[in-house]
């Protein structure tokens, strides 16, 4: 499968010895944005689907989109993209989209959980909302109303969500798929920098001599950033290297001139070998930049008894045995684990040997600093020997030559002069020491001096359009608030109490019903009233019968908010048609802190609508006695929430004035005027802002005729001016509309390359114009702390400020809790493939990708599948402790899993493969572990 | 049930396609028959199918093969398909062969037009060695060839990194992104079609077509001196004797015949 070097050499010789470095955009091509020629128009925008960012045009013909093309200015992709960019133009024009609400009702006309969709007016759908909505804050206040948010949300709707969330309902139970998908990365940046996102950018690709992927499939995740390391190992095959390493082979192995398989999450030893080997060959070798470290960096240590994220037996669904006696084996390990020989050697330091009892402490974020002789105690045990032996994840491959690729691994990174990215995706986020495993990579380029510099970085690849953008910017998150503000923070909270005009104290301070909190909210009936925005939650979520049952026969109102008829419209009570990508204004955020913004292009489909007008119409549904009264204790929340109401009525308001009216169509809102000469506006459509020519009933039977003002300008300037003058500086909305993105913070107009380097970063050169030093790492969260070693924090300690430093953290390996046994003896590991976009709602539509990938299989080693009597192409089940999917057997083609392990892709709604999967999460950061659980596989 | 429907629907094309048969040696269908012969060099038969040319002669349309194909993949030819009527053939953009390492639809052939050893390795099934065919790509609409990251053949290919492989060259245009474009490779290839299935492209970009129709070939007068492989040519190269236009007749003829002007 993997290309051969003298193979590869060839190739590249074949090309041109000349490396185009810089633009190369013909000026033909880099025409103004939006142009008209015959009788189609072209404009830009950004890709609908991964985390790359790559820029489009789109052609619009008679009010339809009808083709697209890469954007030859687009910095990421100059005009290229891949198959799936390369159907954006068919993704909003499926044959079953939604058109209009749809609701469960009986024979009658009524609401009824058991009864069959039924369209209704987008009145009756409001109706139905706010009725429910009320009953839920009657029977557990905020806490009892949530949202499945989404790193796909444009930024304005992701902004308006939150705002009406957390400044209108006072719940923060809104929390987005994105928690699946890079939460453990955001958690390890705000513990290492303290402020979340990367530090590097796409540039690095170009700049650097090794590429390290861990646990990534970047060739089939992010094609575009693949074709860029491609190139880079074109241009200089002998020094660039390019390592994969993954728990089975994949097309990322391709290119690679050392593939690394490794046993489920040992990758966390494996970032620990690295440590030691740059620690204890200090002496001899000088490999530690200690002028670099001493100036930047001090070493800490957290709990390592900390669980992994699953129920707690004192939860009310277990109380009330709706778990299987199957599934409590695995569960228990919540509460209690025996610290097994694996393990045991790497947790001496830590004070737990082999055999010992752990008592798990539910998870939380508590670290305090230690000594550099304690980090390097903590290094010990991961000697090659050890290392090897636990981490070698193919039984068929040689100890021998294993261990000579754990040296070469060391030695590139160590190696003098060269520059190394580490990349990585759900492989280390999907993981229940995924918080860990971040700061693991952060450690070893610290140590080395290679992060936070042209070339030279540790980058977390998201997955999502916006997960940066929305999700982590906008702080559609339980805990957070806008640009790195959290909910726990007072003065935080004041902050945007006041931006939002709404009174101090109106913020519910307590942000813990992150996504699988909600799930599990609904199963033990604290949340009664749900709303999916522009996610998937009852496909993407594991242990997924539990919450399909919840939502299903449970007394709660379920709301679903789509563009196509996926798992969750087919679980709710209540369905709503939204206004796809180009059907509406909006704005996302790529990986390297890039945002883009798009006009509206089209008319959405029937009478579907944006997700921000559902919000804000949804919001004309509740005035200030409806909610911000008091409310007594409910969930998390252990003390009462005092009333709002007087000090509303001291701001100006009165009992009666509608969320709408302070949160949305307030007089700052209106000042953003809808203005056909505004080149920005001219032409194109704004169906909230002028309502539009389909005329579509509204939410209170009447035509809507639009809101008057620019409310995608008001929203987006109003939360950009959150991220001005704080490090997350965006630049204004009118710049977007003439640029390919720009990376934050903007300063001065300019974009920012490497955050925290003194050269590049205006804030770092702020910090570090008296010291002279060459990094600044100014993040503010956690930047105060006792000192402790390994087995603990000395409670009588000071607290230490550490301005401008980041941390590099003592963390072991530790066992998953569920491993293949006698019974399950087999590694589950899922993810994606490159021709469907997450749950296939989307792509599954699109008839040439259906045709390419029509179905998950289920990839197996052919000796795994030989032994259990399994054929190439026949069936078998997939059964865990908690479910079972049939699949057919794949042994040959792009994944190969070593003997042990199987792979299953998660977009198919026919194989289901997330009833199979386990919920247990990195405690800290709260991601699923997707990618490990036991299984047995047989015969179908 | 879905199975025994399945079952149904195969058993009346192939009754459909037998009395077809039948009837087509009557004078009237005769003409179509004989266009339909002409016809078949472009056709894709199943697994271990002999020369075309024997295939006819040897094919008694009993349609076992197409019974026994677990995917439906193989069809029989009906009236007014233009192809030779009730013998057996597939369409991979509709459904490929998925290539079973049991290769079920051979060896139920009763006449040997489905011929096991030609499938068949130390004296078990191979699929890997079939030849259906050859894929072929249209390197003008193939989008990878325009830098579009897609490999969807390559990624669908069962016997991927032999059959097909991707090449990378640099897309000088963006100056840093590369072209991985794929290259099938004969040698592997067994015509199964998962590719040309795949295949994103309106019409597929790459296809399949027998190796006879898809292949040119080389002289066995000149060996490839870098490729030891090559030699194994040789045993087919034999005596040579050459004739173009102008040395059709002997060199006493040619010489006698004049100087053609050239003293003028």
């Amino acid at each position: 499968m993997s290309l051969s070097r003298r193979e590869f050499l060839k190739s590249s010789a074949a090309a041109s010895a000349a490396a185009a470095i810089g633009m190369s955009v013909p000026v033909e091509l880099e025409a103004a944005a939006a142009e008209a020629e015959g009788d189609w128009r072209w404009d830009k925008a950004a890709c609908r689907f991964c985390g790359t960012g790559c820029g489009i045009m789109m052609a619009t013909k008679n009010g339809k989109i009808v083709a697209v093309k890469g954007d030859p200015a687009a910095p990421v992709n100059r005009g290229l993209n891949c198959i799936k960019g390369y159907f954006n133009a068919k993704i909003m024009y499926g044959a079953d989209r939604l058109t209009q609400p749809l609701l469960r009702v009986d024979a009658n006309g009524n609401f009824n959980k058991q009864g069959k969709f039924a369209p209704v007016s987008w009145e009756r759908a409001f109706d139905e909302m706010e009725k429910n909505i009320k009953k839920a804050l009657k029977s557990g206040g905020p806490e009892a109303v949530g949202v499945f948010a989404s790193g796909q949300y444009t930024i304005m709707e992701g902004y308006t969500a939150l705002k009406m969330m957390k400044g209108g309902f006072r719940s923060n139970a809104i929390d987005p798929n994105a928690r699946h998908c890079m939460a453990s990365a955001v958690v390890g940046f705000y513990q290492t920098f303290g402020v979340d996102e990367p530090s590097g950018c796409y540039d690095d690709i170009e700049l650097t001599d090794t590429i390290v992927a861990w646990g990534s499939n970047m060739a089939e995740m992010h094609p575009i950033l693949w074709s860029r390391v491609t190139d880079r190992k074109l241009s200089d095959p002998e020094r660039v290297k390019v390592i994969s390493i993954q728990t089975y082979t994949h097309r990322t192995s391709d290119l690679a001139d050392i593939e690394i398989i490794f046993s489920p999450n040992t990758d966390l030893a494996l970032w620990n070998y690295i440590a030691r080997e740059i620690v204890y060959r200090d002496e001899a070798e000088k490999t530690i930049d200690w002028d670099f470290v001493k100036k930047h960096m001090i070493f800490t240590a957290g709990p390592v008894n900390i669980g992994y994220g699953m129920r707690r037996s004192d939860e009310k669904s277990i109380k009330e045995g709706k778990y299987t006696a199957l599934e409590m084996e695995i569960i228990s390990k919540e509460m209690k684990t025996t610290v097994s020989q694996k393990e045991g050697p790497a947790l001496e330091p830590f004070g737990y040997k082999a055999g010992d009892t752990m008592t798990h402490i539910p998870g939380h974020l508590g670290h305090w600093e230690i000594s550099f002789e304690d980090y390097k105690k903590s290094l010990a045990p991961y000697t090659l020997d050890y290392t090897a032996k636990i981490v070698k994840g193919d039984p068929d491959e040689s100890i021998e030559d294993f261990k000579k690729k754990l040296q070469a691994l060391a030695d590139l990174y160590i190696e003098k002069g060269r520059k190394v990215v580490s990349f990585w995706t759900m492989g280390m986020n999907q993981h229940t020491r995924g918080t860990w495993v971040n700061t693991l990579s952060y450690n070893v380029h610290f140590l080395l001096n290679k992060q936070a510099k042209p070339g030279d970085g540790a980058f977390s690849l998201t997955g999502q359009p916006s997960a940066c953008g929305t999700a982590r910017e906008v702080g559609t998150f339980c805990h957070r608030l806008p640009a790195d503000m959290m909910v726990e923070n007072p003065a935080h909270r004041k902050i945007t109490e006041n931006k939002w005009m709404v009174p101090e104290g109106t913020i519910n301070p307590i942000g813990v019903q992150h996504i699988m909190k909600i799930h599990r909210d609904i199963e033990d009936g604290l949340i009664k009233f749900a709303w999916v925005n522009v996610c998937n939650p009852y496909q993407d979520t594991a242990s997924a019968h539990h919450w399909i049952k919840a939502a299903r026969e449970m007394d709660n109102f379920i709301v679903t908010s789509d563009g196509y008829p996926g798992i969750s419209a087919k679980v709710s009570d209540l369905i709503l048609p939204s206004a796809m990508i180009y059907e509406k204004w909006g704005g996302y955020g790529n990986a390297e802190r890039r945002t883009q913004l798009w006009r509206q292009q089209v008319l959405p489909v029937g009478d579907a609508m944006s997700d921000t007008w559902q919000w804000v119409e949804l919001s004309k549904r509740f005035t200030v006695k409806d909610v911000w009264g008091g409310y007594a204790p409910s969930g998390p929340r252990k003390e009462a929430l005092p009333s709002m109401i007087e000090k509303a009525k001291a701001m100006g308001y009165n009992e009666n004035t509608t969320m709408f009216e302070i949160l949305f169509a307030n007089d700052i809102a209106k000042s953003y005027k809808l203005d056909q000469n505004d080149p920005i506006q001219k032409g194109y459509d704004n169906s909230e802002g002028y309502g539009d020519s389909r005329k579509v009933v509204g939410s209170d039977g009447k035509v809507f005729e639009g809101y008057g003002f620019f409310i995608q300008k008001y929203l987006f300037e109003e939360y950009a001016a959150f991220t001005r003058g704080h490090g997350h500086d965006l630049a204004p909305f009118d710049m977007y509309h003439k640029v390919r993105g720009l990376k934050w913070p903007v300063v001065d107009g300019k974009e920012t390359q490497w955050r925290f380097n003194a050269k590049y970063d205006p804030y770092a050169a702020k910090e570090t114009k008296e010291t002279g030093n060459s990094h600044a790492f100014y993040g503010t969260l956690a930047k105060a702390l006792k000192s402790g070693s390994l087995t603990g924090m000395n409670k009588d300690s000071e607290q230490k400020p550490l301005k401008n430093k980041a941390k590099i953290f003592a963390r072991p390996y530790m066992d998953p809790p569920e491993m293949p046994d006698a019974n399950y003896d087999t590694w589950l590991c899922t993810g994606r493939v490159l021709e469907h976009w997450h749950s296939g709602t989307m792509t599954m539509r699109v008839p040439e990708l259906y045709r390419a990938v029509p179905e998950a299989l289920c990839y197996m080693h052919p000796k795994d599948a030989e032994a259990k009597d399994l054929k190439q192409g026949g069936l078998c089940w997939v059964e865990s402790r908690r479910g079972k999917v049939k699949a057919r057997v794949e042994t040959r083609g792009r994944n190969r899993p070593p003997r042990g392990l199987v792979f299953v892709p998660w977009f198919d709604e026919k194989v289901f493969i997330n009833k199979v999967c386990l919920d247990a999460t990195c405690p800290m950061s709260k991601q699923t572990d997707f990618k490990k659980c036991a299984v047995k596989i047989y015969k179908a | 049930m879905k199975n025994e429907t399945q079952s149904d629907r195969r058993k009346f094309i192939l009754s459909m396609a037998r009395g077809a048969g039948i009837t087509a040696l009557s004078g009237f269908i005769w003409s179509a028959y004989v266009d339909e012969v002409t016809a078949s060099q472009l056709l894709l038969r199943p697994p271990g199918a002999i020369k075309e040319e024997d295939f006819l002669k040897t094919c008694i349309k009993c349609g076992l093969c197409v019974e026994a194909c677990p995917y439906n993949t193989l069809l029989l030819a009906k009236p007014g398909d233009n192809k030779p009527l009730g013998t057996p053939y597939f369409i991979p953009r509709d459904i490929p062969c998925y290539m079973c390492p049991d290769i079920p639809c051979v060896p139920v052939c009763p006449t040997g037009a489905l011929n096991e050893p030609s499938v068949t390795t130390k004296g078990k099934l191979d699929i890997n060695i079939a030849d259906m065919g050859l894929a072929v790509i249209d390197r003008e609409t193939c989008i990878a060839f325009w830098g579009i990251q897609c490999d969807a053949c390559y990624r669908a290919c069962p016997i991927l990194g032999h059959a097909i492989t991707v090449e990378y060259h640099k897309n000088e245009r963006t100056g840093k992104h590369a072209y991985l474009t794929p290259v099938v490779h004969a040698d592997a290839c067994t015509g199964c079609g998962l590719c040309e299935k795949a295949c994103v492209t309106e019409k597929a970009s790459i296809f399949i077509l027998p190796r006879e129709v898809a292949m040119g070939k080389a002289g066995n007068y000149y060996i490839k001196g870098w490729d030891k492989e090559d030699e194994k040519r040789l045993k087919d190269a034999s005596e040579i004797k050459t004739t173009t236009e102008i040395s059709k007749g002997t060199a006493i003829d040619s010489l006698n015949s004049g100087i053609g002007g050239l003293d003028k």
